[in-house]
């Protein structure tokens, strides 16, 4: 990894923590924990992989048995035949034929089965590696990035996909007719089976050589890919900076720096493997020169039998033949492996915030009373800079409670402990009295929804988005929801609320889209509401609306309001304005506009703003 | 293992093809033929690829010839003179195949791998000349899946089937004449072997064709779901919706897995069918020329001869079935990138531009119109709005009212259906791209950052700016701050999308992006809205003292923004409706009152 990054100029992507160093230590655990993996994926699929290894068995044994019945059809069948006896050649033609019709069936009965057994496999790999995402923590998508992401869950599987396709065939196929030709040949001539069998020295020493150096540039081609990925994906989700801005020139040149870097890469590997498979071939070829030497001396002393030596030349052929497909599962292997190394280091990440194993359970109904207590946090990228020190807060069930302050004093990070998004450092939050690291991720979505700063809709009709407030939502509920925050808008669209809101929602405007966020909520309808600038692009009537709508709909929920606007902030029973990581006002609204400060600085900017 | 449900429509073309035609081999062979600008640059190394391939192939061909002329000659006649010589014949042969193995993939690892580079560097230019409205509707996993993994595949293709496909052919055929050279008849047989087998060839690697092109397209679609779920997993997370996302997307990988047995059961038909050819074939020659040792026409040398070359070619024909399936893939590679380069760019350069000199900085809309691709009504009615050189302009208007399409006019990020944007009295369509956008800079409602360092996102398009000047604009931004205190200063990279700022740093380091550079026109969508109010102040007396001589376009919500403004203008059914300072319009009109104050503010104050 260091090798390849310490000649390119990647400035530009600034300091932060890179995970993806491989020393050669990490390199051994890493190319452990996938073998770990490959066998923990094909041991429920065992069965299976029997039969086609059966298959395989009685395919390679057909396909011997070919050679065999052409020497049987040469020494026997034709000196028969001159003597007007056709039987024997007849049946040992017919046998020829029957064996090439079983061979042919047997090559897609394995084909099918070990298809099936690859596709099973991905599967089964693609959905653990997407489960595992799911669960890690944020902190861990902060800096992995969605591109990352997306480059093992398609570009690696893929090239494990390879491996499968073609590998699997090849190193089971290829090992078992070295197995079979080798005891064949030893039958046939064992001096000649012997010149054959030293070959195998030298074919050894090459393939150590090359997984060595193959496995490396494989790795490269991993790391590289997975940036490549990563910058195409930040080039088009930011395309209207890149455009407004004039990016293209620099993007172009960053992109040229890591293709560069990825094809060279892979023309390495491909540098490698030809060194590897030509090797492999010369070694073959001196064999059969020195068998066909052998052989002829042999034949003449009468030591063998001319149709012997036919057969035996025929095997060797095909024993070289596998050893070509062996060199391709060779290659196949180190890409996937490579690939594998990465996946398994995905799932061996470990999960941030994980669920207790014996959760707790909520009161039924849910109250919703929330309290920090003396909780200390400080982000893992920054444990030095401690964001909550020691910070208290109790928020009885029911009320509503907004929180001003300054930009990064730590509301969101507030919220985000609420939504255990993170878990503290130290101290506790606790939902009506329960720790929230004792409850069951179900239980605690349910009675908490956070709506977060920034919207985020799915591609996909306005209903699913607005549904994933509450999957299984009949479509009555969906449009009650709707209808509730005023999101007037959807009436309008061409198909109402089947309407595709394209990607990121890009079809709506952008306060439109935190109309669909609130709606969400609405749906949901839980016990403690959190929301984040839910509203800050929001006009005020629409504002207002929503208010109305979170008043009715959630009346007697725990909500906790962050906000700017003193508009938002105006239907709180308390104010809470923060500063620093701590409380440093705390009352009603009126109270707080008597004692002066922040909250009756947002009230006389507002005056001020309608003289 | 279960019965796959889908096994009895495996037989019908997938629906999911867009142009619902069948792909015919001639079709693959089209497609493939889009390659040739990038391959013909390097088409002599492929063909010397071609070539070396074929003559390791022939050289391996050879050497039963050579081991007949052994069989028959010393060993049958028991004169061991010219063994040595025919030994030594088979070893440099066999050598020379090694060789030419060797240079056969050492010719082509640098060119394959230098075209694979070569188109995604294209794609990935003409993708960023391509506007904001073929983005939107784009999901960007289709994109990624065709400049990533249908590159590789065209790579892979190029690097090794391509050349396998021609020289595996040739092979077989120059196997089959040196067979009838042998003896006419033998090369006759193999002939009527082969048409029936060759014709049910072409027509699986058709059907396989079709199939090849919805793997693709599910791939592109799975690649989507995770972006969205790595993109959305704040959102993911607030609603506990990891379930059903990780439902969607085995769904999605489950769909691909029954389109990948599918292409499973036609490759192992495939397989089955070729390898069935050249093991007929050996039965046939077996028979006919045994038959011919028995009535003495042949030689049992030539019997061995002829047995072995069909040894030899059975790899040569087996593999033909694979190699055109991967011939498939490449053909539905290609025609997916293509689908995408053959989009032209709207938004480009005038072919006879203007130019636009020192910049005065007056903005013009004049009868604007705007209408989505697509949509049925205008946004944009007919905008008339004048922002003279140097003067601040709010614009203010509902949620939806078509402020952010408004904006987008400026920068030409997307062009009018109707009217026209003018800057200093130039139309901005008869402006350079270049020139248009340097001199106006546009900050979105939604901070657009990269997981790159703090300097490269706020010197965004302008990597040979100075740190001064980054600093600079990040004062003005009023982000100086907290850059200041990160722990590598401008250095430090900010994780994707910028989330691990807050909302208000975010928004201001993409203000400080607008402001770098002092562009003459500043058009800035809702800059402050995750700002508290001090910093508000503090950033807007930043603002006011670099918006002196600057034009800017401001989109506003909040009293205390329009406060920004020299004057507002208030957006409503699609038309400017009024223009004034914020008094005047406070003063007179009800709507503006109605967007801009709040009744609930008032009770506070009333409190
Ligand atoms: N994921 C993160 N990793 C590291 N630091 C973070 C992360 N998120 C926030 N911070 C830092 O923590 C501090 C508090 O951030 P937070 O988002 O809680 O602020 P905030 O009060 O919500 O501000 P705003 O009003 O701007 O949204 C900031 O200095 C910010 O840079
Ligand atoms: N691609 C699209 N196709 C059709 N209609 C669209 C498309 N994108 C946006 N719209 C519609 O155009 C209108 C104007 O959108 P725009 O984003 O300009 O609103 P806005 O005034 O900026 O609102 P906000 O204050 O919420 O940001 C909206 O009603 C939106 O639904
Ligand atoms: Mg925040
Ligand atoms: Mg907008």
């Amino acid at each position: 990894m260091s090798a390849g990054t310490t000649d390119v100029d990647l400035d530009w992507r600034g300091v932060g923590d890179d995970s993806e160093e491989v020393t050669r230590a990490a390199g051994l655990r890493l190319a452990r924990s996938a073998r770990r993996l490959v066998a923990d994926l094909l041991r429920p699929r065992r069965p299976a992989v029997a039969l086609a290894l059966l298959i395989l068995v009685v395919e390679n044994a057909v396909m011997l048995t070919g050679p065999l019945l052409v020497a049987l059809a040469v020494d026997t069948g034709v000196p028969a035949a001159l003597d007007g006896r056709p039987a024997p050649l007849a049946w040992s033609v017919a046998g020829y034929a029957a064996c090439g019709l079983a061979s042919s069936g047997l090559r897609a009965a394995f084909l099918l089965l070990s298809g099936r057994i690859g596709q099973d496999v991905l599967l089964e790999l693609r959905r653990r590696v997407f489960r595992q995402a799911q669960r890690l923590a944020l902190e861990w998508h902060e800096s992995y990035t969605s591109g990352r992401l997306i480059s093992r869950l398609t570009s690696d599987l893929e090239s494990i996909d390879d491996l499968l396709q073609q590998g699997l065939d090849g190193l089971l196929g290829a090992l078992l007719s070295l197995a079979g030709i080798t005891v064949l040949l030893l039958l046939i001539d064992p001096v000649l089976a012997g010149v054959v069998l030293a070959g195998f020295a030298p074919l050894a020493l090459l393939t150590r050589w090359f997984q060595r150096r193959s496995r490396a540039s494989y790795r490269l081609t991993r790391t590289w890919v997975a940036r490549v990925i990563v910058q195409f994906v930040e080039s088009m989700n930011g395309m209207r900076a890149v455009q407004a801005y004039r990016r293209e020139a620099r993007n172009e040149s960053i992109m040229e720096q890591l293709n560069h870097r990825y094809r060279d890469a892979n023309a390495d590997a491909l540098l490698t493997l030809s060194w590897f498979v030509a090797c492999v071939r010369a070694v073959g070829n001196l064999t059969l020169a020195l068998v066909l030497l052998l052989g002829a001396l042999r034949v003449t002393s009468g030591a063998l039998e001319l149709g012997a030596l036919t057969a035996f030349l025929l095997y060797l052929r095909r024993f070289y033949d596998p050893l070509d497909q062996l060199a391709q599962f060779m290659n196949a292997y180190q890409s996937a492996a490579a690939a594998l190394e990465k996946l398994a280091s995905v799932l061996e990440t470990p999960i941030g915030v994980p669920e207790p194993a014996h959760p707790r359970a909520l009161p039924v109904p849910v109250r919703g009373a929330l309290a920090f207590d003396r909780v200390t946090f400080a982000y893992p990228r920054a444990p030095e800079r401690v964001v909550l020190p020691e910070f208290s807060l109790t928020v009885p069930a029911g009320q509503t409670v907004a929180l001003v302050g300054e930009t990064g004093a730590g509301k969101t990070t507030l919220a985000k402990l609420a939504a255990r998004f993170h878990d503290p450092v130290s101290g506790a939050v606790l939902l009506d009295g329960v720790d929230l690291r004792d409850l069951a991720d179900a239980d605690l979505r349910r009675a908490l929804v956070m709506v977060t700063q920034e919207p985020f809709l799915f591609s996909g009709s306005l209903a699913d988005n607005v549904a994933m407030g509450r999957p299984g939502a009949s479509r009555a509920e969906i449009a009650a929801a709707v209808e509730a925050v005023g999101a007037g808008f959807a009436h309008d669209l061409p198909e109402g609320l089947d309407t595709d809101v394209r990607k990121r929602g890009g079809r709506l405007s952008a306060g439109q889209r935190q109309l669909v966020s609130l709606a969400r909520v609405v749906l949901a309808d839980p016990a403690v509401v959190l929301l984040d600038e839910a509203t800050s692009s929001l006009d005020i009537p629409s504002e207002r609306a929503v208010q109305a709508a979170l008043e009715t709909v959630l009346a007697d929920r725990t909500a906790l309001i962050i906000a700017h606007r003193l508009s938002t902030v105006a239907i709180a029973d308390r104010v809470l304005v923060m500063g620093g990581g701590r409380i440093v006002q705390d009352g009603t609204p009126g109270e707080l506009l008597a004692s002066g400060g922040d909250f009756a600085d947002l009230h006389a900017a507002w005056q001020d703003s309608l003289r | 293992m279960p019965a796959d449900p889908d096994t009895a429509q495996a037989q019908d073309p997938p629906t999911t093809e867009p142009s619902g035609a069948v792909i015919r081999p001639a079709a693959t062979l089209a497609a493939l033929r889009r390659l040739a600008p990038y391959v013909r640059p390097h088409r002599r190394a492929l063909l010397g690829s071609g070539a070396a391939a074929l003559a390791a192939t022939l050289a391996a061909l050879v050497i039963p010839l050579v081991t007949r002329r052994i069989v028959d000659g010393p060993i049958a006649r028991g004169d061991l003179s010219p063994l040595p010589w025919l030994v030594g014949g088979v070893l440099a042969l066999g050598l020379a195949e090694a060789v030419l193995l060797l240079v056969r993939r050492r010719i082509v690892a640098r060119p394959t791998t230098r075209i694979e580079a070569d188109m995604r560097a294209d794609l990935y230019s003409h993708l960023q000349r391509l506007p904001i409205a073929f983005h939107d509707g784009w999901p960007s996993g289709q994109l990624l899946s065709r400049a990533v993994q249908d590159l590789s595949t065209i790579r892979r293709f190029l690097a090794f089937a391509g050349v396998f496909l021609v020289v595996n052919t040739i092979t077989a055929l120059v196997g089959i004449a040196i067979l009838g050279a042998l003896s006419w008849l033998l090369g006759v047989a193999v002939l009527v072997v082969a048409v029936p087998l060759v014709a049910l060839t072409l027509r699986l690697v058709r059907r396989y064709a079709v199939v090849a092109r919805l793997a693709q397209d599910q791939d592109g679609d799975l690649a989507t779901v995770v972006e969205e779920s790595a993109l959305g997993v704040r959102v993911l997370r607030a609603l506990g919706r990891g379930r059903q996302i990780t439902e969607r997307f085995v769904a999605g990988a489950r769909g691909l897995r029954r389109t990948e047995l599918r292409k499973v059961r036609l490759q192992a038909a495939l397989w089955c069918v070729l390898v069935l050819l050249p093991e007929a074939a050996i039965a046939i020659i077996l028979a006919i020329s045994a038959w011919g040792v028995a009535t003495g026409a042949l030689t049992v040398g030539t019997l061995v001869a002829a047995v072995t070359i069909m040894t030899y070619l059975y790899w040569p024909i087996a593999s033909l079935g694979w190699l055109l399936t991967e011939a498939g893939n490449a053909a539905a590679a290609t025609r997916r990138y293509w689908e995408v380069r053959d989009v032209a760019p709207a938004i480009v350069d005038p072919p006879d531009p203007v130019d636009l000199g020192p910049v005065r900085g007056r903005v013009e809309f004049r009868a604007v119109r705007f209408r989505h691709e697509g949509a049925e009504a205008d946004v944009l009615r007919g905008v008339d709005l004048v922002v003279e050189p140097g003067e601040t302009m709010a614009l203010v208007g509902a949620t939806g009212a078509g402020k952010t399409v408004l904006t987008s006019l400026v920068g030409r990020l997307a062009d009018v259906t109707g009217g026209a944007v003018l800057l200093d009295g130039v139309d901005v369509r008869r402006l350079r791209l270049a020139d248009l956008r340097t001199a106006v800079a546009t900050a979105f409602e939604d901070p657009v950052l990269i997981s790159a360092s703090v300097r490269e996102n706020v010197a965004l398009g302008l990597p040979d700016a100075s740190d001064a000047d980054v600093w600079e604009a990040l004062r003005v931004a009023g982000a100086a701050g907290f850059v200041e205190a990160l722990p590598w200063g401008l250095a430090t990279r900010i994780g994707e999308q910028g989330l691990s700022l807050s909302g208000g740093q975010r928004q201001r380091l993409a203000l400080a992006r607008a402001v770098l550079g002092r562009p003459p026109v500043l058009v800035l969508d809702d800059p402050l809205s995750a700002l508290d109010v001090h910093t508000e102040a503090e950033v807007e007396a930043a603002l006011r003292s670099v918006l002196g001589g600057v034009t800017a376009l401001v989109v506003a919500h909040r009293p205390s923004t329009v406060q920004l403004a020299d004057r507002v203008a208030l957006l409503e059914d699609g038309r400017v409706t009024a223009v004034g300072t914020h008094r005047e319009l406070l003063a007179r009109n009800a709507t503006y009152r109605d967007l801009l104050s709040s009744p609930d503010a008032e009770r506070v104050g009333a409190a």
